[in-house]
């Protein structure tokens, strides 16, 4: 096809031309930004937790005063929980992956250094390896003997002295990694605080935090064995088989009334729903984002027909005589898909430009990553296909044009 | 002549349905795109309360010991029971209150016990805060100072609980304690819940409000942050390292709030004298909507929303500018013929422009629609502040102006082509 007859007329429709590349500059760039967003929020919701998610209950409860003694009643819940049929595990914790409350530790690697290395989750609770389906990849899991009920604990630190340290501990893999990269953790210790440290005994595969925010650090965790009284901000975890889980959640919630008819409990579902609590946010502006692109796309899509069916009106005289001087349907035809074709690939020329910048704003404002050199062909492949779609129905209509028309005026 | 313009255009679009229709189609989807995020964001970040936002402040204070303080780094947002409590004793502000969220299991007169949400605060919290009373009253400083064992219910407790009436009076019970109902609050809810962002940006606002005294003698339990800067056995005792209670004072005038800072000042050197900490410490006075920006109350998600959906309108309206410049272009002949008849520039260029702005109008109307539509999926959405959206009368007002201003925008262009069309070439070229 002899391009230079569509520059020519292209030349002569220069506003059009602007107005059509501008048009597909910005389509492209919002696609390619749009895209990328999409992705990372997708890549973010798949982020893993390391737990048997679709195992996992959790139950959450408030007593009405506390009671006499906090520990002896969280023994007692988790032995009433254990007797429930169904139930392969029972465990308690502080925090959940991706629960939204978090407690974290300033991890340090000497008691003297002035700033923490890094922060990072700290888990407390009973049975949490076997309960949450930890892989553990290095090391040994916590023995029951190594639990210290928490206020013994704080009471120490409290006086100063450093009674009871190093407890045992298990970290993840990434913290792991983090802390010291390429050497074997086991045996290892750190500091929460000058006077608490903690030594290594277990590595888990993965665990991530409850707040996890940033991916970087996501799974940056640690397991202690501390004994934590029964309490409104502690949850108990139950693992059951998948099918037996709403059941469960029946006969726990039913159970734990009984023990005690004064308590409120505050919160009874699966894990899926806190997973998918923690990642809503995520999942209604990764919807947002997808019917912006389908309706850019459907917009620029309509712009282009309406724009080529007016240029094959217009030349419908032209196209007249070509036809009688002797082109072909065919040539007709693909003149204006080349022409659609060009346009295009200016507009996308532009846009990579325009993708670009819009990139670099976002990475200012919303401390996102740079756009990677991926995306730039996909928004460049969607509006090439969007735009001979466009065109063909009009580009058609011109090839059915009869070479009669040449010969009648208007 | 302005209606003649009126018939003339809605002549041309009713000739070629189809173009006007992709016309509409374009304008109504990129309004209704970008009135739907504009909604959201003009809901987020809306006054919470109008009549006080610039009397109401945040108080914040960086008293961390050396070891712990880092030069820069934000103040933190909550308070020590021990500068909560000097601040309070020293009641340098027309009111002030110092707060923290709770929960509390209470047992209604029949049925199950009941989790409810609670507020730890003072008798100035009420009149600060503008929270009506339906029944009785907030109780007083002395109750304050005494630790009465008084609760302030909100209406939608009392009908839980006692079925609604004047309920002054009666017992809040929690197994064997008793909290004396002295006021019940009528409509009152604060959204964003500017007074403390740690429990939910968006929300219910709190069910029981108890004296922070009280709340500290039957030891309650609290919700929200608490960060220790040391072990602490019990995190809310008087003098414990820790950082847990929200504080506001309420300062009527610019001169006020400036002494009110001065005074700030001195309570942080004074506490550098006392021998706490040796930085020179840091001192945040903020009114509710400094407050509420710097906590970034409207999510950054919102924000990017509406860039795109901007962006979206963009391509909308470039789309409109070349159907608008085709149309009006392939009528050269028609406006020709006008011209030759007679009609100035200026009258086509007028002619074109009332052509595009009906275009923008309906396609506001259509866009008006979408934007309800999409409204009503943001309301669908599981987002906290999900169900305190909704369109008000300025932004509808809005709607119908960024329509007619867009189009008209995008027939500028458009009309200023075909008023210089030439008329003799017009004419001969039909």
């Amino acid at each position: 096809m002899e391009l230079r007859p569509i520059l020519a007329t292209l030349r002569r429709h220069k506003v059009i031309l602007w107005l059509l590349m501008l048009e597909i500059a910005l389509s492209c760039a919002i696609i390619c930004n749009g895209v990328f967003l999409v992705a990372q929020r997708l890549q973010h919701m798949d982020m893993p937790s390391g737990i048997a998610e679709h195992e996992l209950v959790q139950i959450q409860q408030a007593p009405i005063a506390p009671p006499s003694d906090r520990y002896a009643r969280a023994q007692e819940d988790l032995a009433t929980l254990r007797a429930i049929p169904g139930v392969q595990a029972v465990g308690m914790s502080n925090q959940v992956p991706f629960g939204g409350a978090s407690s974290n530790g300033n991890v340090m690697l000497s008691p003297t250094q002035p700033h923490r290395t890094l922060s990072a989750a700290e888990y407390f609770g009973e049975n949490l390896v076997q309960t949450l389906g930890l892989r553990l990849v290095a090391g040994r899991d916590l023995r029951p003997d190594e639990y210290v009920d928490a206020d013994v604990v704080i009471r120490e630190l409290a006086s100063g002295s450093g009674k009871g340290f190093p407890v045992p501990m298990i970290v993840s893999q990434a913290l792991a990694t983090r802390l010291w990269p390429q050497r074997n953790p086991l045996g290892r210790l750190v500091w929460l605080t000058p006077t608490a440290s903690f030594r290594v005994v277990g590595v888990v595969r993965t665990l991530a935090r409850a707040n996890a925010y940033d991916t970087a650090t996501a799974q940056y965790s640690m397991i202690i064995p501390l004994h934590m009284g029964a309490d409104k901000d502690q949850s108990y975890l139950l693992r059951t088989r998948p099918q037996d889980r709403q059941r469960v959640l029946a006969a726990a919630t039913a159970a734990l009334k009984r023990a005690d008819p004064t308590r409120v409990v505050t919160h009874a579902r699966t894990y899926d729903r806190i997973r998918s609590d923690y990642f809503k946010d995520d999942h209604a502006t990764a919807g947002m984002l997808v019917s912006v692109i389908v309706a850019v796309l459907l917009v620029t899509g309509l712009g282009i027909v309406g724009l080529a069916s007016f240029w094959v009106a217009q030349r419908r005289r032209q196209i007249g005589i070509r036809r009688a001087l002797g082109a072909r349907r065919a040539d007709i035809l693909h003149y204006f898909q080349t022409e659609n074709f060009l346009i295009v690939t200016f507009g996308i020329v532009l846009g990579m430009v325009l993708a670009y910048g819009i990139s670099l704003f976002l990475m200012m404002r919303y401390e996102l990553p740079r756009l990677p050199a991926g995306y730039f062909p996909v928004g460049a492949l969607v509006l090439w296909g969007i735009g001979q779609l466009a065109v063909l129905g009009p580009a058609l209509r011109a090839a059915a044009v009869p070479p009669v028309v040449a010969t009648r005026s208007v | 002549m302005f209606g003649y313009y009126i018939d003339l255009a809605t002549r041309s679009l009713k000739r070629n349905r189809a173009l006007t229709a992709l016309m509409v189609l374009a304008i109504a989807l990129g309004i209704g795109t970008s009135m739907t995020t504009l909604t959201v964001m003009h809901v987020l970040s809306g006054d919470p309360i109008p009549a006080k936002s610039a009397q109401l402040f945040r108080v914040r204070m960086n008293v961390f010991p050396d070891d712990t303080f880092t030069q820069g780094k934000e103040t933190p947002d909550n308070m020590t029971r021990r500068d909560a409590e000097a601040l309070l004793h020293d009641a340098r502000a027309d009111r002030q209150a110092a707060m923290s969220a709770g929960s509390m299991v209470v047992t209604p007169p029949q049925g199950e016990p009941l989790g409810v949400e609670a507020r730890y605060t003072g008798a100035d919290f009420f009149p600060m805060f503008g929270a009506p009373f339906r029944y009785g009253h907030a109780w007083s400083r002395d109750d304050d100072a005494a630790g009465a064992r008084v609760a302030v219910i909100s209406g939608a407790l009392n009908e839980q609980l006692f079925g609604g009436g004047d309920s002054t009076g009666k017992t809040l019970r929690m197994g064997d304690q008793g909290l004396r109902v002295v006021g019940v609050l009528g409509d009152w809810d604060m959204n964003p819940r500017f007074y403390d962002l740690s429990n939910g940006q968006f929300g219910d606002s709190e069910q029981v409000f108890v004296p922070l005294s009280t709340a500290l003698d039957l030891k309650l339990s609290t919700s929200g942050s608490t960060n220790c800067w040391n072990s602490a056995p019990d995190p809310h005792a008087a003098s414990a390292p820790c950082l847990w209670l929200q504080y506001w004072a309420e300062l009527d005038t610019p001169a006020k709030a400036a002494a009110y800072r001065r005074y700030l000042d001195n309570y942080i050197a004074l506490q550098r004298q006392a021998g706490r900490f040796s930085h020179p410490g840091q001192v945040e006075l903020q009114d509710v909507m400094q407050w509420l920006d710097a906590k970034g109350v409207v999510p950054s998600d919102v924000r990017l929303q509406v860039w795109l959906a901007l962006g979206f309108l963009g391509i909308c309206l470039l789309n409109t500018v070349g159907l608008l410049l085709a149309k009006f272009l392939r009528r050269s002949g028609e406006l020709g013929v006008r011209r030759a008849l007679g009609a100035s520039r200026r009258a086509i260029f007028l002619q074109c422009l009332v052509e595009a702005g009906m275009v923008g109008l309906v396609g506001g109307a259509f866009g008006l629609a979408l934007a309800g539509l999409g409204l009503v999926l943001v309301r669908h959405q599981p987002t906290d502040y999900a169900t305190f959206i909704h369109m008000d009368l300025r932004m509808l007002l809005g709607t119908f102006a960024l329509a007619l201003l867009s189009s008209l925008l995008a027939g500028l262009l458009p009309a200023w082509r075909a008023m210089h069309v030439a008329p003799a070439a017009a004419i001969k070229s039909n």
